[in-house]
């Protein structure tokens, strides 16, 4: 058998034949809602980040300091035993300039872009990294390796939530040394 | 194990942004094909293993049960498959459990694909991905995580962009001699460089299109392969894979769940030196860097080294070792589950002489098909043999 000599099947449509009408389509957007609990371990993270500080679980089996924390160790299986705190420090292991929102929109011209980075927090184990945003930086300085510091909403705007760190700044402000630019 | 299993047919659509056919019409043109190529009916089939991607693409709840008919499993034991982008090559492991098992003699594998229903575009669905307390109200597209993964892995091993840009350049050309391709094209380095810049390190040709689709193929076991075929293709290991679902935890530099998944299946095909006895692969390659990535978690070249293979020609389909000869998601396109099974499918007929235009030479007699998915974290490895 050859795919060459078969008869392919999948009609390809073009925008403009559902425009047109030329074929039917129907449309419907589901309207669902959900509310999901936090748990015990992400509970008392979201607390604690309300309060100020980044608390991660510690399993002393295996002694990884974890974040996010988690009330068993999936590695050990067995409950973790003690909560510690973490500092709002930590070091850029990853990171994307990012030009497109959510919905795949695009940031407008001269508007700042999304900064995604994976942060391994001070205090955690090495490699237990969480996603978050950087800020207060110009694109072309980020680099891997570098030394971040949450910058938190005020006390009383904070709800309990990932967001309550606005997002994460350079600890020492760039060098003057310019990058090529990334674009 | 009860016995030996071959795939003896196979069937798939074209690959198209969006198709007049719903998900179950593709179903049944893929699987009535692979029937055909193999001169079978669906009453010479005892059980159906049906791969599908997540049900929010579709806005079908129990996408399983929707496409069952299509995929010729009304009054039939019938399982579908679910593990994300490595669904495509996970369907297969699992229908081959059902013969090798001795349970079955034959299966019908199906996966299909409609990703164009979630209109104008997926990323809402996408979206649901990521942890919903701790990484949703962040506002994350499904593409920060591919490029975070993407630069770490660039970073780690001091590699260029510009080489990492030269999989698109290969596969879309590669593509270009697949009749059910998507996304044929002959491009330069420059022009995936100079394509929208959507997520640094991530141009728009790093990523394969969004297609619908739908592809098949037929097992059966060792005396019934040989009865109805001359030349059978035999799934001699099968593997799979599943890391932590916390990705950020994760070295992301390097794919470990592939690497894990890789030896079970060369531990099962008595592969003890994959460099040597892997003669062609398709690694999974929705993404650029991702062909890169698995090839070095495959075993395939040491850490770091595989853009060097990509740079001297290796991995072309006349170099020593062709990788994803078919053009790939890149490509052919990606319909989630559909598209891992099209690379088994190519290996199948390479392994067979029967990939037309796109027949690497040199008669190859052991293949790898490779996919992942869930979040970034399962590798599924299926190795076949003609002989
Ligand atoms: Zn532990």
């Amino acid at each position: 058998m050859e795919l060459e000599k078969m008869k392919l099947g999948a009609t390809p449509l073009k925008e403009s034949d559902l425009k047109e009408g030329k074929v039917l389509s129907l449309a419907m957007t589901p309207d669902i809602a959900y509310a999901w609990d936090n748990g015990v371990a992400i509970g008392r993270y979201l607390e604690e980040l309300k309060n100020g500080r980044i608390i991660a679980r510690k399993c002393n089996k295996c002694n990884r300091i974890m974040l996010p924390p988690r009330m068993f160790c999936e590695l050990c299986w067995r409950a973790t035993d003690k909560w510690v705190y973490c500092k709002d420090t930590g070091t850029v292991n990853t990171f994307s300039i990012c030009y497109i929102n959510w919905d795949a929109s695009r940031i407008p011209k001269g508007q700042p872009p999304h900064i995604p980075a994976v942060i391994h927090v001070d205090g955690a184990s090495t490699f237990m990294g969480i996603l978050h945003v950087l800020g207060e930086v110009d694109p072309d300085d980020v680099k891997i390796g570098m030394k971040v510091k949450a910058v938190w909403k005020k006390p009383e705007e904070r709800e309990g939530s990932i967001t309550d760190i606005m997002y994460w700044k350079p600890l020492r402000p760039a060098q003057g040394r310019k990058t090529a630019g990334r674009r | 194990m009860g016995q030996r299993v071959a795939i003896i047919g196979a069937g798939m659509t074209k690959f198209v942004r969006r198709a007049q056919e719903t998900g179950k019409e593709l179903a049944w043109q893929a699987a009535k094909a692979a029937l055909d190529s193999c001169g079978l009916t669906l009453k010479d089939i005892d059980c159906i293993s049906m791969g599908c991607a997540p049900d929010a693409f579709d806005g079908v709840h129990m996408k399983g049960e929707y496409l069952s008919d299509g995929s010729g499993g009304w009054r039939k034991p019938y399982m579908r498959h679910f593990v994300g982008g490595g669904t495509g090559v996970f369907a297969p492991i699992h229908g081959w459990f059902h013969v090798a098992s001795g349970v079955f003699d034959t299966c019908l594998v199906v996966c299909s694909e409609k990703m164009s229903s979630c209109h104008p575009h997926p990323q809402g669905a996408f979206k649901t991905i990521f942890d919903h307390t701790t990484e949703q109200p962040l506002n994350p597209t499904l593409i920060w995580i591919f490029a975070l993964e993407y630069n770490r892995y660039m970073q780690t091993y001091g590699i260029s962009k510009r080489d990492i840009a030269l999989v698109s350049v290969k596969n879309k050309k590669n593509a270009i001699d697949h009749p059910a391709a998507h996304l044929p094209m002959e491009i330069t380095v420059d022009d995936v460089l100079n394509s929208e810049l959507l997520a640094w390190p991530v141009n728009r040709l790093d990523i394969s299109p969004a297609s619908d689709g739908a592809a098949a193929i037929v097992l059966a076991g060792e005396r019934t392969a040989r009865r109805l075929t001359d030349k059978p293709v035999w799934i001699e290991g099968v593997g799979w894979n599943l890391d932590t679902a916390y990705w950020a935890t994760r070295d992301l530099a390097y794919p470990r769940y592939v690497e894990k998944a890789a030896r079970m299946a060369y531990e099962m095909a008595g592969i003890k030196e994959p460099k040597k006895e892997i003669e062609i692969a398709e690694p999974y390659d929705p993404f650029t860097y991702k062909e890169l990535h698995h090839m070095e978690g495959l075993l395939l070249a040491e850490k770091g080294e595989a853009p060097q293979l990509l740079v001297d020609g290796v991995t072309q389909r006349d170099g020593d070792r062709p990788i994803c000869p078919s053009g790939g998601l890149l490509g052919v396109g990606n319909p989630i589950s559909a598209a891992g099974l099209m690379k088994v499918i190519e290996i199948f007929l390479q392994l067979r002489g029967e990939a037309g235009k796109r027949q690497v030479p040199g008669n190859p007699t052991c293949g790898l098909a490779q996919a992942w998915g869930d979040l970034m974290q399962i590798g599924t490895v299926i190795v076949l043999k003609n002989r």
